[in-house]
């Protein structure tokens, strides 16, 4: 039991005047933290989530990665796992949508949006918490593709740029599926619209070589952000091998990739505030 | 003295449809007061009004007297809310779930730990405070959620419909709960279709309709406002009734109401007007054989039916508009199922 001291600020039930209301940076990390818990609690979530992601990858590898071949220089997996590891945050942040969609069903928005808070920290501190989520993920992908084979060429400094970029398309895609989630109505709906990425990601140099595919696709792999996004991790971690191959240098996909991350974030953002505040 | 709550021409309109339509109401602080209505009354877009959820398209809303638009956060900082369904966080413990919100209101972690501790306690779920939501009944939900809207001490509590698909123990464990609030000095504003509620918890009751206040005063009041007493009058038999039906009518004083499944027939009898010697000395006459004769004052149930016409309590069940009910806590009780279904009617996004 805990005893019960008088506080200062009064944990009396008597009727107050009025109630301050938290900070941004503690509203933020307190809905954060449900978020988190929730995810935690849900053992069943991580368990398939994980076994999903390897259970993809072992059949891109080994199922496909025969008749793939190598794509240029690079073996299938060092050119695979880059692309995988990038992609899967697409993945794991889909969950965002269905997530802030049952909150808006069930009424718990409601009173959120009802509590001396800013509307802002009730979204920002869904995306922080589903970046966490995303980022966790991330490090399981991760080690998953090295227990395959996959293999860093350019030093360990580049690779954790390629993680942090990785944690950053994290950040900008659960903007998206947030907004997408506020806006979808019910977790069903929020749930076929994620379906959104799949030709996001397979039509983009994620899995494949875009030069593979047919020239009116090309068209549309080679101008879209996962490609740019995919691309800058695989040569930062693969190096000068995987800049000849594709073709262009580092910092032109890298200039896109933040580019892209930015302009989710600046599109996304906006739209999720001004449902919530509606 | 500032009202509590004052609404002027407030309007709301979804599409076509005006869910609020230049609603004006004034409610004084210190009493709880009830919102009573049918589905689609405007019951609950005005609740989301108060609580800042949606902006009034026309017409101005206060809240101790800071307007809603104008001022949104400070009428934050005194309202606690309980929607129709409990918006609590299943994977977390009740607990937790207070804690949370108390942290929301600004209140430091020892803090909101106590008011979660108290708040648990005051609502009688302290054994059941370390578990997991979801391993909490209905009811339980009901309460833990009455719990988050008043866990931050809030000066004004808004409940929509708070006892909507309980069944009749927890709907009374709520009652308790919110009638103690009310003796405690905070404000409650809830929303109801069920008379009965009105009528047990309320000391002041608005009835709208259509988007607007079509009455409002005390239960007591509202009953007079319809006016006359009723006099019930039950006979053994079927026959008999009719016969003593058209003794009444032959009165001249108005028209009787039958209620062949329980005998009864019920008509208007205005204060002084001897109507209880007339009827009885009429059906003397006629020889007729009657059980009782009662004379009473109308039910909440009549008093909703003469002011918007339909009735409240009994929206899918005893549609013969003869029947009136008397008994009015059974009748909704039964009913509650069936309403908890179209609760969703009067929740327009």
């Amino acid at each position: 039991m805990t005893t019960t001291t008088i506080d200062p600020r009064g944990p009396t039930l008597s009727p107050g005047v009025s109630s301050p209301g938290a900070s941004p940076v503690v509203s933020s990390l307190t809905v954060a933290g449900r978020t988190v818990k929730k995810f935690i609690r849900t053992p069943q979530l991580i368990v398939a989530g994980t076994a999903q992601g390897a259970l993809f990858l072992l059949i891109f590898r080994y199922v496909m990665g025969g008749a793939i071949g190598h794509t240029g220089v690079l073996s299938y997996v060092d050119f695979l796992v880059p692309g995988f590891v990038a992609t899967s945050v697409l993945f794991t942040g889909m969950g965002a949508s269905a997530g802030v969609a049952d909150d808006l069903g069930m009424g718990l928005m409601d009173r959120l949006r009802s509590l001396p808070i800013s509307r802002f920290s009730i979204i920002d501190g869904n995306v922080w918490a589903n970046t966490a989520l995303t980022t966790f993920s991330l490090a399981i992908t991760t080690g998953i593709g090295f227990a395959i084979g996959f293999r860093i060429h350019n030093g360990v400094g580049s690779a954790l740029e390629a993680f942090g970029m990785c944690v950053l398309y994290g950040f900008a895609f659960c903007w998206l599926f947030v907004a997408l989630g506020l806006f979808a109505g019910s977790p069903q709906a929020a749930q076929s619209l994620s379906f959104l990425v799949f030709p996001l990601t397979f039509v983009s140099s994620a899995y494949v070589p875009v030069s593979t595919m047919p020239g009116w696709m090309q068209a549309f792999a080679n101008y879209q952000p996962i490609t740019a996004m995919v691309d800058t991790v695989r040569i930062l971690t693969e190096g000068h091998v995987a800049e000849a191959t594709l073709g262009h240098p580092l910092h032109s996909y890298l200039a896109a990739s933040l580019a892209w991350s930015a302009i989710i974030v600046a599109v996304a953002a906006p739209l999720a505030v001004m449902r919530l505040r509606r | 003295m500032t009202a509590l709550i004052e609404a002027r021409g407030l309007t709301k309109r979804f599409g076509r449809v005006s869910a609020l339509a230049e609603l004006d109401l004034s409610l004084p602080s210190g009493r709880i007061v009830a919102i009573l209505g049918p589905n689609g009354a405007g019951k609950t877009t005005f609740v989301r009004t108060v609580a800042t959820l949606l902006r009034p398209d026309a017409g101005t809303l206060a809240v101790a007297g800071h307007d809603v638009v104008r001022e949104p956060q400070t009428v934050r900082r005194m309202i606690g809310l309980a929607g129709q369904s409990a918006a609590v966080e299943e994977m977390m413990t009740g607990r937790e779930n207070l804690a949370m919100v108390a942290r929301l209101y600004g209140q430091s972690r020892r803090s909101a730990r106590a008011a979660s501790a108290a708040t648990l306690d005051r609502l009688g779920l302290s054994d059941a405070g370390d578990r997991l939501v979801k391993t909490y009944s209905g009811g339980m939900r009901r309460r833990l959620d009455l719990g988050a809207s008043l866990v931050g001490a809030p000066r004004l509590l808004l409940l929509d419909e708070p006892t909507t698909g309980l069944d009749p123990r927890s709907r009374i464990e709520l009652w308790d709960a919110i009638r103690a609030l009310g003796e405690d000095g905070t404000d409650v504003l809830l929303t109801t279709q069920y008379l009965d509620e009105a009528d047990h918890l309320a000391a002041l009751i608005a009835i709208i309709d259509g988007g607007r206040v079509v009455a409002q005063g005390s239960p007591a009041e509202l009953k007079q406002r319809v006016g006359a007493d009723v006099l019930d009058l039950h006979t053994r038999e079927a026959s008999t009734l009719a016969r003593a039906a058209g003794v009444l009518e032959r009165l001249d004083i108005g028209a009787p109401t039958i209620d062949t499944e329980t005998q009864r027939c019920s008509i208007d009898a205005p204060k002084g007007t001897g109507v209880l010697a007339l009827v009885v000395r009429a059906l003397d006459d006629a020889g007729i054989d009657i059980e009782d004769v009662t004379v009473r004052h109308p039910t909440l149930d009549e008093v909703f039916l003469k002011l918007t016409g339909s009735s409240c309590s009994a929206t899918s069940g005893s549609s013969d508009s003869t029947s009136i009910s008397s008994s009015l806590s059974s009748d909704s009780d039964s009913d509650s199922d069936s309403d908890s279904d179209s609760h969703s009617d009067d929740r327009v996004a």
